[in-house]
């Protein structure tokens, strides 16, 4: 693993070396900036359906093992 | 009866459907029986039953193969990753459900690079897929599934998704054809998310006619996404047999060392084509489309890297560990994840890691609005520039995994769109040595209407034949 990213990484560096000062960067290309709507309430997922997936869930959350242990 | 079935596009089954020559119900017990029964990996899940089919719904009844990385309801989802093994999901992706409504039915989930990471279905972590040209060799991917599925005939259509060259790769290594949108084009909402930036979801399809039927049903607005734009003008069939006037450009600088003798053969032999139907064939130059690659292979699993952190084992998917918090989260990911997406997060952590975010992240950004803008310019000159799709033709399984830089070549020539967020369409141009060779059309921003018009008279005149991959 080391030695693959070792690899990728000497390919994909190559870009450092490129004079791009001054140009702006993109984060996203989407022609949109704040997208907004209304504030309506609206139903929740029900709490049981959520839980069900879950590897341990107790009662109303989800379980996890304990940090002091 | 079944064999004649097999051979009608998706748009011809709907087309009987809607004559009331061919019930749906029979049509979609045909592809499950030869989709519960393949054996090229090509299938995670297939459905037990028909759904109801609303009647008169314009995409007739034809059933559809959903990459394994939408959410279904109910519906074994895991993105090929071990760390979501037997998660079903709450909520059905938008495009899923769309086309379900408008009458293409759910056939299965299909097998993929895992969480979309790879370009030929072997990162699965529920084992790779064949090619149906040739059993020896990788389908591509990371939407490896859905079209090998198509090619092979077990399904009619399929979706897949496309974040630098995962629906346009697998349908050129496969022999057909495949349609990377324009980013914000169709909802992403339900599908497991690698690089939200880049994410599309589209068609994976017999024929170019069948892609644009398909897409014309995933296309809109989605309030849950809200990257989602509604699409501009009209998406009518494809019907173009000519291309008077249209000017295609060939960028000069992206063609590389690495293109197969085959595929560059094939490559000039579509732009002949292209200029006997009446196109005019010019060089462009897209001066950082070649960097495209490495800011590509920082920007995706920098998101991802992101994006993948919700896998710990605590809400959904499998938890491991030794009965401790740390060791829940350490055992989980090291445990569910496969080697590519453990690089990937490595290399995504490390782009975005202080003392190399503006080195690393903050150039491959500055590099990307750097190509964005060398389309732009590229496209006051040219309609549609054309490349080939994939450097080589399928490979050979196993000749690539111990090599991942090797692999991530396969998307040289698809990546540099997937930055600047515009469409782009890969149909078969022919064969090398027996096997299949994408050519890609891309355009600017919503032009998928022409780009489809144009795969239209383009696939006419090459009359591809995909038919021995049926068997």
């Amino acid at each position: 693993m080391t030695a693959e990213l070792g690899d990728i990484l000497e390919h994909i560096e190559a870009i450092q070396a490129l004079d791009l000062d001054g140009v702006e960067p993109t984060s996203h290309v989407a022609p949109l900036e704040n997208v907004l709507r209304p504030d309506e309430p609206r139903e929740s997922w029900e709490r049981e359906r959520m839980l069900e997936g879950a590897p341990d869930a107790s009662h109303e959350g989800f379980r996890v093992p304990s940090p002091g242990r | 009866m079944s064999a004649d079935l097999l051979e009608l596009t998706a748009a011809q089954a709907a087309g009987r459907v809607h004559a009331g020559e061919l019930s749906p119900a029979e049509l979609f017990e045909t592809y499950r029986e030869r989709a519960a029964s393949e054996d090229l990996g090509a299938f995670l899940w297939v459905a037990e039953e028909a759904p109801e089919t609303l009647a008169g719904a314009p995409l007739g009844g034809v059933p559809l193969a959903v990459k394994d990385l939408f959410c279904v309801e109910g519906v074994p989802t895991a993105a090929a990753s071990r760390i979501l093994e037997g998660h079903r999901p709450a909520y059905t992706a938008t495009s899923v459900a769309k086309l379900a409504q408008a009458g293409a039915p759910m056939l299965g989930k299909t097998n993929m690079d895992e969480f979309a990471m790879g370009s030929s279905n072997e990162n699965s972590g529920f084992g790779p897929v064949k090619n149906p040209w040739d059993r020896e060799r990788v389908p591509g991917g990371s939407s490896g599934g859905s079209a090998a599925a198509v090619a092979a005939g077990l399904a009619p259509w399929a979706i897949g998704t496309d974040t630098g060259g995962s629906i346009r790769q697998p349908a050129s290594l496969c022999g057909i054809v495949g349609l990377k949108p324009t980013y914000g084009a169709v909802s992403r909402y339900g599908m497991i998310a690698f690089a939200s930036s880049l994410d599309q979801a589209g068609p994976l399809t017999r024929d170019v006619t069948d892609a644009a039927l398909l897409f014309g049903h995933m296309v809109g607005r989605d309030p849950c996404d809200s990257t989602s734009l509604d699409f501009p003008g009209e998406l009518g069939e494809p019907s173009a047999e000519r291309l008077d006037g249209i000017r295609f450009g060939v960028p000069a600088n992206l063609t590389g060392d690495g293109v197969e003798p085959g595929v560059q053969q094939v490559f000039e032999s579509a732009l002949a084509t292209i200029e006997e139907l009446g196109g005019e064939v010019q060089q462009i130059e897209l001066p950082n489309a070649n960097h495209g690659l490495s800011a590509y292979y920082l920007l995706a699993p920098a998101e991802a890297s992101a994006n993948l952190a919700r896998y710990d084992g605590v809400r959904f998917g499998m938890r491991s560990g030794n009965g401790d918090l740390l060791s829940m989260y350490e055992d989980t990911r090291g445990d569910g994840f496969g080697d590519e997406v453990k690089r990937r997060i490595m290399l995504g952590t490390y782009a975005l890691s202080s003392g190399y975010y503006d080195a690393l992240y903050g150039k491959a950004q500055r590099v990307r609005t750097k190509i964005a803008e060398d389309f732009r310019e590229a496209f006051d000159r040219v309609d549609v520039i054309v490349t080939p799709t994939s450097p080589s033709v399928a490979f050979r399984l196993g000749e690539r995994t111990g090599d991942p830089y090797a692999m991530y070549l396969s998307d040289y020539f698809t990546v540099p769109m997937s930055l600047a967020g515009i469409p782009a369409l890969s149909l078969p141009g022919g064969l090398s040595e027996g096997l299949p060779v994408g050519v890609q059309l891309a355009g600017p921003a919503f032009s998928e209407g022409r780009l489809l018009d144009v795969g239209h008279a383009l696939e006419h005149a090459v009359g591809f034949d995909g038919s021995a991959a049926r068997g």
